[in-house]
């Protein structure tokens, strides 16, 4: 008996730790207004570790996209029936690839948004190129998906790893953090994080003293955190390029070891307001990191931000932010083209400048669909000047569009 | 060397919670036969046990060490009475799907009002380093790691130097001749699932000021601590706690030397010890 469970629970143990595996479908073509409904469909993490970075929320802010739209339009409207659908991917990519197909083929979407989870998005991005239906990405950060994998179906419409890092990586080095020791999670996002953090890093004058993959998820980060003192040259800034639940692991445990008082300050590569909630905004105060837009980092934000929090009771992240604004320019693209195929619509958006709530001086580039706007340089507010309990963001600087993202990639050719 | 020192005592640290809940689960499992999947969402309750607390009523960590445990030790020996206990009976997979339904069911209610993300707590004791003579630690962790090691040790000698403790041993070791000796075995069996649950809250309120607190930290860390039950040989209480702490050590010192090894290392040696000791170190074998 004893013998025969320890098989049983070694076997759940692995088990746990794969996951299923993805199905096929058929595929379907389109008219004008392929069965006279414009569908978006958001494929999101409705549970897991994004699900208040993206989640139920990124559904309501394309919801909001879709009744503001019917509002402005009312009977000229390309259709009236236009629908919003959500899946949850669970942040893995076999997954996402069976509900992408499933949301393409037989729930008729005719564009996804969202996605959080660069493998998760990397998949969904084959199946838009096979489905040859419209995905805009606001979830994910992995610079892939407008290089090497780039497909004309997809958009890149919020963030990426290039931003993250040249705005932080750059500022810190220039403030003086000239040694670093970088650890990165050890999975698709951790490790692009980290190839674009070296660069932005030497290319300011600083040097990478030393940089370690950690296991993920993990809660314990310890052997890094004793490490890094005893570096040689001994490093004074410790780039932590964990997100979310590691990343408040990270911080915790970088405040018991007093890493601070021995000289090396903490840079993180990606902040949400979450996190901040999580750590707390009195131990991160003064904190360097880069977003992509926060919600009352202007008047028009704020006003939107205003209207989302009517709806939902929060405020929203950049990702929902930016899901509205992508669904937005969709649903007008599909109106001046008066079709919903992805080939009128992507005529309509490549090439496009504009300037919404969220994205500032914007360009649609036509040669890889990344989507280019200003970015901010931002610090964690003393939570004694915060104007409300989720006011965690101060300005420091704006990086301006043309310097936030990389140039277009050479691995990339849409035609 | 000190830099080896130092990661093997923090490999220490992180084998202080493997080895509370691998306890736990070793009692349970010897006497109840029962694998507690819900151990890992124990855990995590144990931690926002804590965090609770000090939202609610303001009382700070000692308060949540002594009270979360305890209160959590009691839900589990009615869920032990109300539940498990009707499936003791069955094929041992139903109670393995009960405690892992249990488990995905406290994880959504807890999201559902706390949500995905992490969760402050502020009210942690220590916060300075001490000075250990060849290298400095937090004062923190230095504590769970004496906590864990007193815990397990109180654990040892209840288990072979009292009375109880040699009931419980011999119930775990030939059930049905304990109870041809006339010892009403069924009458321990829910003080000691309740504390193996209170083991599993002890270590979420430890966790609690040095790691995230969130719905996952349960899940994440379980499959780790079901690798080590398995290398210490399931049911064996020394195994366990010896193979926690081992494991532990594993993974810092994997960490820094063998950095792509640090997540397979564990699941390697499980591998290892089940070709070599089906029962795993530490574990009897059993005439099927």
């Amino acid at each position: 008996m004893k013998h025969r469970l320890s098989t049983v629970v070694a076997t759940a143990a692995a088990g746990a730790l794969l996951a299923g595996c993805g199905g096929g479908g058929p595929s379907s073509g389109g008219g004008k207004i392929s069965d006279d409904k414009i569908v978006l469909g958001v494929l999101t993490d409705l549970s897991g570790v994004y699900a208040d970075i993206a989640g139920p929320n990124s559904v309501q802010a394309v919801q909001m996209a879709v009744d503001d739209f019917k509002k402005k339009y009312g009977d000229k409207a390309v259709t009236q029936n236009i629908e919003v659908i959500k899946a949850d991917h669970q942040n893995k990519p076999e997954i996402a690839n069976t509900q992408a197909r499933e949301m393409y083929d037989r729930k008729q979407a005719d564009a996804l948004f969202d996605v959080p989870t660069s493998s998760a998005a990397l998949a969904v991005q084959t199946v838009a190129g096979q489905a040859k239906k419209l995905y805009f990405n606001t979830g994910a950060a992995t610079t892939e998906l407008a290089g090497k994998t780039c497909n004309p179906y997809t958009y890149e419409w919020a963030y990426d790893t290039y931003m993250l890092a040249h705005g932080t990586g750059s500022a810190v080095t220039a403030q003086g953090g000239k040694n670093w020791y970088t650890i990165y999670p050890d999975y698709a996002f951790g490790q692009d994080m980290q190839k674009k953090f070296e660069t932005a890093i030497t290319g300011a004058g600083g040097t990478i003293v030393a940089k370690d993959p950690t296991p993920f998820p993990s809660d314990n980060y310890s052997t890094f955190l004793l490490k890094a003192p005893r570096l040689k040259p001994k490093p004074n800034v410790l780039g932590a390029l964990q997100a979310g639940g590691d990343l408040a692991n990270v911080v915790k445990q970088y405040e018991q070891f007093k890493l601070k008082d021995k000289g090396i300050e903490l840079a993180i590569g990606l902040l949400f307001d979450s996190d901040i909630k999580a750590i707390g905004a009195d131990k991160l105060a003064g904190t360097t990191f880069t977003t992509a837009w926060f919600w009352n980092v202007d008047p028009k934000a704020q006003a939107w931000a205003d209207r989302f929090k009517e709806r939902t009771g929060q405020r929203p992240t950049f990702v929902q932010a930016a899901d509205y604004s992508a669904a937005t320019h969709y649903l007008e693209a599909a109106q001046k083209a008066g079709s919903d195929k992805a080939a009128d619509v992507s005529k309509e958006l490549d090439g496009t400048k504009f300037s919404d709530f969220f994205a500032h001086n914007a360009t649609i580039r036509a040669e890889d669909h990344r989507i280019v706007h200003d970015a901010y340089l931002a610090k964690v507010k003393d939570p004694a000047k915060a104007s409300e309990p989720g006011d965690y963001t101060e300005r420091v600087k704006t990086i301006p569009a043309a310097e936030a993202f990389d140039k277009p990639s050479p691995d990339c050719h849409l035609s | 060397m000190t830099s080896f020192l130092q990661q093997a005592f923090n490999g220490l640290v992180s084998g202080s919670f493997y080895a509370l809940l691998a306890l736990g689960l070793a009692v349970i499992f010897g006497m109840l036969r029962v694998v507690n999947f819900a151990h890992g969402a124990l855990y995590m309750l144990g931690a926002f046990g804590a965090v609770a607390l000090a939202d609610t009523t303001g009382l700070g960590f000692w308060w949540a060490l002594l009270l979360v445990p305890l209160a959590l030790a009691l839900t589990g020996t009615l869920l032990e009475r109300l539940l498990i206990r009707r499936l003791t009976a069955l094929d041992p997979l139903y109670n393995f799907l009960l405690t892992f339904g249990i488990a995905l069911v406290c994880q959504d209610l807890l999201r559902m009002k706390y949500g995905a993300h992490s969760q402050p707590y502020e009210r942690g004791p220590f916060t300075g380093s001490m000075d250990l003579g060849l290298f400095d630690f937090p004062r923190y962790q230095v504590f769970v790691l004496a906590v864990s090691v007193t815990l397990c040790l109180a654990v040892w000698l209840l288990l072979t130097h009292t009375r109880i403790g040699t009931i419980v041993r011999a119930a775990t070791e030939r059930p049905e001749l304990t109870r041809a000796f006339g010892i009403d075995t069924g009458r321990w069996v829910t003080p000691v699932f309740g504390f193996g649950v209170g083991l599993a809250a002890l270590a979420g309120v430890l966790a609690a000021p040095m790691r995230a607190v969130n719905t996952g930290m349960g899940s994440d860390l379980i499959i780790t601590v079901f690798a080590v039950v398995v290398i210490g040989g399931l049911g064996s209480v020394f195994g366990s706690v010896l193979a926690g702490f081992t494991i532990g050590m594993l993974q810092a010192l994997g960490n820094l030397y063998v950095p792509v090894l640090s997540q397979t290392s564990v699941y390697l040696l499980m591998a290892v010890v089940l070709l070599v000791r089906p029962a795993g170190l530490f574990g009897k074998e059993e005439p099927a």
